[in-house]
C-alpha cells in the first residue's frame, strides 16, 4: 500500500521522509482541492445572507458538521466546531466544570496527558482551589486502571480527563473502560483524541463518553478547526463560553438570549472552509477504511521496531501492548536535538524536545526523547532513510 | 551540516571543557531554555584585579549548547572581566550571522547563524554568563 501520491508535497520534495504525523500531519490533495473550490466557488458567509452564495455555504457548512459527526458517530447536534483540541478542552473546563467546582474537589488526570489536557484543569484549579489528582503509568507507558479505579472512589473527583493515545509513546489507553468505571460512579469524563480519530475508528455513542475532543490537523485536515462532541443533556447545563454574534437568538442592551446545540458554542464567524477540508479529510479516511489503514500503519511500526531494535544505543521509550505509529526514542551520547538537525539534513523530519508533555517526559527521567511518528503518508523507504541518517548521526558522534 | 557539526563542535559537545561547580563563587547564575529543555549553571571566581580566574559550569543540553559553553569557558578563563562584555557581543554578532572579528576557536561556532532554530542553543551559556557577571555588580579591585 503505497498513499504517497495523495500528498502533493512528495512532488515538492520527492524524497522527504516525514515521520512527525502526530506533530502535525501532511495534506491529501482531496481536502486541499475542497478547500480551494469552497473560496473560489461557493464562498460567502454562513447563517446570514438571504442570498444564494451564502445559503449554499450555510448547506455546505452544515453538511460538512454532519460529515464529521458521523465519522466520529455522534449527531450532528452534538458536534461542535471549534479552533482545535486545546479549544475544547478549555471551553469544556470553563464552561462545564468551573461552575461545579468547590476547594478540594478533585479533578482526575493522566501521567500521559499532553499540557493541552493539564493546563486548562490545572488552571481551574488555581480559580476554585480544586486539585488534579494524577494517575499513574508504569515504566511500559501503560495507565495503571487500578490506580484509576481507586481514585474513583474518592466523593471528592468532579472530572475524568484522560488521554486516549498518548502523543508521546503512541499507547492507546482502554479508554472505553475508563469511561465505564467514571460513568459508574457518576463522574463526567473527557477524553482526548487528538492521536486517535485519524488511526483507529471512534464511536462516541457506544463509548457513552461525556465531552470528546479532536483536531483536524492531525486527520489530514487543515490547521484551526476541531471537533466538540457534547453527550446531549450536557448542552443546557452548560454556561456560554465565548460570545457574540451567531450564538445568540436576541440580544438588547438590557436582554440577551441564547442558541441552544452548537451554535452556543460558535460565536463569531466560524472556520467555515476549514470544515469543509476537516469533512473531506474524513471521507478520505472513510474511503481507504479502518481496516487498510490500521494494516498500513501497524505493517510500518513493526517494520520500525524490528529496524531500531538492532540497535544497542537506541532505547526505546514506551512499549505498551497496544500502540499506534509513534515510537519516541533516546540514543546513547546523542542529544534528541542533535538528531533532528542531523535527519533534518537527510530530509528526514521528526520531533524533538518535551512534545508538549514534560510531566511525562520527566517521568521517564530524559530531558528530551526524539518522536518518529507515522502516518498514511509514510512507506517503508522513509524508515530506511531514517535508519541511513541515524547511521550519519553515529559517524558524527562517534 | 559539517557547518553546524563542526569536529570542535562534536569534541566539546561530548567531552567538555572546565564542567564542574567553584564552591564560594564569586558569582554564579542559572539559564533556562524551557521550551527545549537546556539548562546551564555558570559559576566564576574573579580575583581581586577583576580578571575571571576559574569559570565552570554545570548543565545539560544538546551538543551545540555543551560545546558552546565549553569553548566559552576556555575563552573567558584568564580574560579581565571587563574585556567579556566586548567578547559577547562579538560571539553575538558572529552567531546572529552580523559582522565580527575573527574569535580563533570560537569560529567553530560560526556555522549556527545558519540554523536559526539552534542559535538559541549556543547563546545561553554566554547569556547565563553575563547574567552572572551582571549580578555580582561592578567589579572591584577596593576594599579588599
Amino acid at each position: 500500500m503505497n498513499f504517497q501520491n495523495d500528498f502533493p508535497v512528495y512532488k515538492t520534495y520527492p524524497n522527504l521522509a516525514y515521520l512527525d504525523s502526530a506533530a502535525s500531519s501532511q495534506k491529501p490533495s482531496c481536502v486541499i482541492d475542497a478547500m480551494t473550490q469552497m473560496y473560489q466557488s461557493q464562498y460567502a458567509n454562513v447563517h446570514r445572507g438571504l442570498y444564494q452564495l451564502s445559503e449554499q455555504a450555510t448547506i455546505a457548512y452544515e453538511a460538512a458538521r454532519q460529515t464529521v459527526a458521523k465519522f466520529l458517530g455522534a449527531l450532528e447536534d452534538q458536534l461542535v466546531f471549534t479552533p482545535g483540541t486545546t479549544a475544547s478542552i478549555n471551553l469544556v473546563a470553563q464552561a462545564f466544570l468551573l461552575p461545579r467546582l468547590k476547594a478540594g474537589d478533585e479533578i482526575l488526570v493522566s501521567r500521559m496527558e499532553h499540557h493541552a489536557n493539564i493546563v486548562p484543569w490545572y488552571r481551574l484549579c488555581e480559580q476554585t482551589g480544586a486539585k488534579l489528582i494524577v494517575i499513574e503509568c508504569d515504566e511500559l507507558g501503560q495507565l495503571d486502571l487500578q490506580a484509576y479505579a481507586k481514585a474513583l472512589e474518592s466523593h471528592r473527583v468532579k472530572m475524568v480527563a484522560l488521554v486516549h493515545v498518548s502523543n508521546v509513546l503512541g499507547t492507546i489507553n482502554p479508554i472505553a473502560s475508563c469511561i465505564s468505571l467514571a460513568k459508574a460512579r457518576g463522574v463526567p469524563i473527557l477524553v482526548d483524541g487528538a492521536q486517535a480519530t485519524a488511526h483507529m475508528p471512534v464511536n462516541v455513542a457506544q463509548l457513552g463518553v461525556d465531552f470528546y475532543v479532536t483536531s483536524a490537523h492531525k486527520m489530514y485536515g487543515p490547521t484551526g478547526i476541531g471537533a466538540l462532541y457534547i453527550a446531549k443533556d450536557h448542552f443546557e447545563d452548560m454556561m456560554v463560553y465565548q460570545t457574540g454574534g451567531n450564538m445568540i437568538l436576541e440580544v438588547d442592551f438590557d436582554k440577551v438570549t441564547y442558541m441552544s446545540g452548537p451554535p452556543k458554542f460558535e460565536a463569531g464567524t466560524p472556520h467555515i472552509v476549514g470544515a469543509i477540508g476537516f469533512a473531506k479529510a474524513c471521507d478520505y479516511l472513510s474511503s481507504i477504511g479502518w481496516n487498510q489503514i490500521m494494516a498500513h500503519e501497524q505493517a510500518l511500526l513493526a517494520y520500525l521496531n524490528h529496524a531500531l531494535a538492532s540497535f544497542s544505543d537506541i532505547k526505546v521509550v514506551g512499549k505498551a501492548a497496544s500502540k499506534i505509529g509513534v515510537v519516541s526514542f533516546v540514543m546513547d551520547r546523542v542529544h534528541p536535538h542533535d538528531i533532528a538537525s542531523i535527519l533534518d539534513h537527510h530530509q528526514v523530519c521528526i520531533r524533538a524536545g518535551h512534545h508538549c508533555a514534560m510531566p511525562l517526559v520527566r517521568y521517564f527521567g530524559y530531558p528530551a526523547l526524539s518522536r518518529i511518528s507515522l502516518g498514511l503518508n509514510n512507506v517503508q523507504k522513509d524508515i530506511d532513510q531514517l535508519i541511513t541518517a541515524l547511521d550519519q548521526v553515529r559517524k558524527i558522534f562517534a | 551540516m559539517k557547518g553546524l557539526y563542526q569536529d570542535l563542535i562534536i569534541d566539546h559537545g561530548t567531552k567538555p571543557r572546565r564542567k564542574g561547580i567553584i564552591e564560594n563563587p564569586s558569582a554564579k547564575e542559572r539559564g533556562h531554555n524551557p521550551l527545549c529543555g537546556d539548562q546551564i549553571e555558570v559559576f566564576l571566581e574573579i580575583d581581586p584585579d577583576g580578571v575571571v580566574k576559574r569559570i565552570r559550569f554545570e548543565g545539560e543540553g544538546c551538543a551545540i549548547s555543551i560545546a558552546s559553553a565549553s569553548l566559552m569557558a576556555e575563552a573567558v578563563e584568564g580574560r579581565p572581566a571587563e574585556e567579556v562584555q566586548a567578547l559577547f557581543e562579538n560571539v553575538h554578532g558572529m552567531l546572529s550571522g552580523k559582522g565580527h572579528d575573527d574569535l580563533g576557536k570560537l569560529e567553530a561556532l560560526s556555522g549556527i547563524s545558519q540554523y536559526p532554530m539552534r542559535v538559541k542553543c549556543a547563546t545561553l551559556s554566554w547569556h547565563t554568563l553575563m547574567a552572572a557577571l551582571k549580578k555580582m555588580g561592578p567589579v572591584s579591585t577596593e576594599g579588599v
